[in-house]
């Protein structure tokens, strides 16, 4: 564990895609909560990519994106996916290794 | 007239356009194919066969039908697949750089996966979407989309995203297949055949007596007729084949053509033509009766006419059965060289029945013989399956050769003393039966045989001698006599009995012939010596009356002339009718 957060720490920017499929409301709001939570974790060292799917229908293959909308830690190792709405924060950190698994719930 | 008119709607209905599968006998079963622009769920156990169905659908379907696919593959990666296919002569990388197949590989990786909230599959739709609209493909194949369900969170949502999935395949008018694993109580892990009600398929491979078996079965196919029978399959070299052959009907043509047995006596004895062409010939006999030997004149006989023949051996390898043969004069091997031709000996139980049957069904369409042979059926038995199992087996066998129009000659060896037990009671399936036995006499064993049935055909009663020599087998007629049936060395003796005392009975008839002969001549040289005689006294006789005349004659001259010389007065001319002197 404190190993990869020593890695981490090493690492400046957090690249983070999130591939949605269309500006549908739903996408909207994973947006808004991913920036939100960019905001109170990682102000100024993040960047974020926002992919529609329905635009650039071939960059599903690559990230193998099933589930919309899925954010894609790319930046710090290792690639991390999250699923969905974004909308319980608690996961999100965690699934962004912000915070320990252990510790979740 | 209502109730005649919904009917007739349903029956529209029913007629739901069909997407040729292109794999051999599925078609059949399932009256053309799978429901055209639908999905299709196919489900078994890990190792049965799902993938191979589903990638020889879109393989099939891009080179024969014209109709390009889109594999999308949760399991395995592409370069996987197309080394696995490669030994099955499918050139996946070949059909995907002529763009007549995507396969996408899927990687899902639950412990990268963390679920914030709803989500949906748009991804995946937009990902098979794309591979559909690349190659403008008309079969998709998720294999396995239950992979799904262990990749991502939240089952609910994956259900009704796989709703919606299925929803839009259907809108989308691609015909496809999903697989699925099978469940403890449903037909796949997840149910699965919820959403999917168009139709279903499982597959088996199921291990009876230590013989594994794969089976195919068609569960369930909307609006259509369809074998539910369990049907086995096998997976060849060339892919996949079902065998559907319990045919669904009776329907062969009967061509009235007859081919020979290449026995001559044999040929007398049906009504003097031989077998039908396309018959089913059953063999049967003990031990060393000669089932293969006429079997060998078959083969021979149809290689004469040019004929392609198929031999499966069970009991001797393609060497024994040629070296053997030989020995009664009949060389198969030159039409073994020539071509026309094979034999495929295999152990019977290097496999399962059905496998024998799949491979032996392989075979025939692979040589499109005209006459196949079997011999003998009855070692396949040790194949498994039981009585019933080999039954439906030559069923199949039978029907399918007869569909083709192929001349079959099973050998069956039978055991114990009721030759007209077969074991498999196959017997009804055969339309002509030969039945080869020992008949044991003074000492030997000699065969015999004789038609017990053959449809269609005035045949023989009669039990023949069946000899083999040197020139191939020979039929003779069994001696009947008031000894008896007598057969081998006792008819030999009788017969030599016999002509002994035809002999005799001719010399006999000679000896009385010469003397009545004699006697005639005799008696005839007798009459000769009377008629002589006669004839003689005739001629005395005539001589003696002659002299009469003669003298009497005299006497009158002498009297008038004695008159004459008197000077008599006309005595003489008195005596005279009147008028008579006039004249003069």
């Amino acid at each position: 564990m404190k190993a990869r957060r020593a890695a981490r720490a090493k690492v400046d920017v957090w690249e983070l895609r999130l591939y949605v499929a269309g500006q549908t409301p739903k996408s909207l709001e994973a947006f808004a909560n991913l920036k939100r939570i960019c905001e109170e974790h990682l102000a100024g060292k993040y960047h974020i990519e926002v992919i529609d799917l329905l635009q650039n229908p071939q960059l599903a293959r690559g990230d193998q994106i099933l589930a919309i909308p899925t954010l894609v830690r790319r930046l710090p190792e290792p690639v991390r996916k999250i699923i969905g709405g974004l909308s319980n924060t608690e996961r999100v950190l965690v699934g962004l290794d912000l915070r320990p698994r252990m510790v979740a719930e | 007239m209502q109730r005649k008119a919904i009917h007739q709607r349903r029956a529209t209905e029913s007629a739901l356009p069909r997407c040729p599968s292109g794999i051999e006998g599925l078609d059949e079963i399932t009256g053309g194919g799978l429901p055209r622009g639908r999905p299709t769920l196919v489900c078994g156990n890990a190792g049965c066969g799902k993938t191979l169905l589903g990638m020889e659908f879109l393989v099939r379907g891009a080179a024969q039908f014209n109709e390009p696919g889109v594999f999308m593959a949760f399991e395995e990666t592409a370069e996987d697949l197309a080394s696995n296919f490669a030994s099955l002569g499918f050139d996946l990388d070949g059909l995907v750089a002529r763009n007549k197949l995507v396969i996408d590989y899927v990687r899902i990786e639950r412990s990268e996966i963390e679920e914030t909230g709803e989500y949906n599959l748009d991804g995946l739709f937009i990902r098979l979407g794309m591979a559909i609209d690349a190659v403008k493909a008309k079969r998709v194949v998720l294999d396995t989309i239950e992979a799904l369900f262990s990749g991502l969170p939240n089952p609910l949502i994956l259900r009704a995203e796989l709703r919606r999935l299925f929803r839009w395949l259907k809108d989308r008018g691609v015909t496809a297949i999903i697989t699925g694993e099978r469940g403890e109580t449903t037909l796949t892990r997840q149910g699965l055949e919820e959403y999917v009600s168009d139709c279903v398929i499982t597959l088996d491979h199921r291990v009876v007596e230590e013989i594994a078996t794969r089976r195919l079965r068609v569960v369930k196919y909307r609006g259509a007729a369809h074998g539910t029978n369990e049907y086995p399959f096998l997976i060849g070299d060339r892919g996949m084949v079902v065998l559907p052959i319990t045919a669904l009907g009776l329907a062969q043509r009967a061509p009235t053509e007859r081919v020979s047995t290449g026995i001559d006596r044999l040929d007398t004895m049906l009504d003097g033509r031989g077998f039908y062409r396309g018959s089913t010939i059953l063999v049967t006999g003990t031990a060393g009766t000669g089932k293969t030997s006429v079997a060998a004149q078959f083969v021979d006989a149809a290689c004469r006419r040019g004929e392609r023949c198929l031999y499966f051996a069970f009991e001797e390898s393609q060497g024994q059965i040629m070296r053997n043969m030989r020995s009664i004069g009949i060389d198969l091997a030159q039409w073994a060289d020539a071509g026309l031709l094979t034999f495929h000996a295999t152990r019977p139980s290097t496999f399962g029945l059905e496998m024998h049957l799949a491979a032996m069904h392989d075979e025939v369409r692979r040589r499109q013989p005209r006459v196949v042979i079997v011999d003998p059926i009855s070692n396949l038995a040790v194949a498994g399956g039981g009585d019933i199992g080999i039954k439906s087996m030559l069923m199949r066998l039978m029907d399918y050769l007869k569909g083709q129009e192929i001349t079959t000659m099973f050998t069956v060896l039978s055991r114990g003393d009721n030759l007209e037990h077969t074991e498999a009671a196959i017997s009804s399936l055969a339309d002509t039966w030969l039945l080869l036995r020992d008949i044991e006499l003074a000492g030997e064993r000699n065969r015999g045989i004789y038609v017990l049935k053959s449809r269609g055909m005035k045949h023989s009663n009669q039990i023949r001698e069946f000899i083999l020599t040197d020139a191939g087998v020979k039929l003779l007629d069994v001696y009947v006599g008031p000894g008896g049936v007598l057969t081998g060395s006792s008819r030999i003796r009788q017969e030599a009995q016999d002509r002994e005392e035809q002999a005799l009975r001719e010399q006999e008839l000679d000896r009385r012939k010469h003397e009545l002969e004699r006697k005639r001549q005799a008696l005839e040289m007798q009459i000769t010596t009377l008629r002589k005689d006669l004839e003689a006294e005739e001629a005395e006789f005539e001589r003696f009356v002659a002299e009469k005349q003669l003298a009497g004659a005299r006497i009158a001259e002498e009297q008038l002339d004695m008159a004459r010389s008197r000077k008599a007065d006309d005595y003489a001319a008195a005596q005279r009718p009147a008028g008579e002197g006039g004249v003069r």
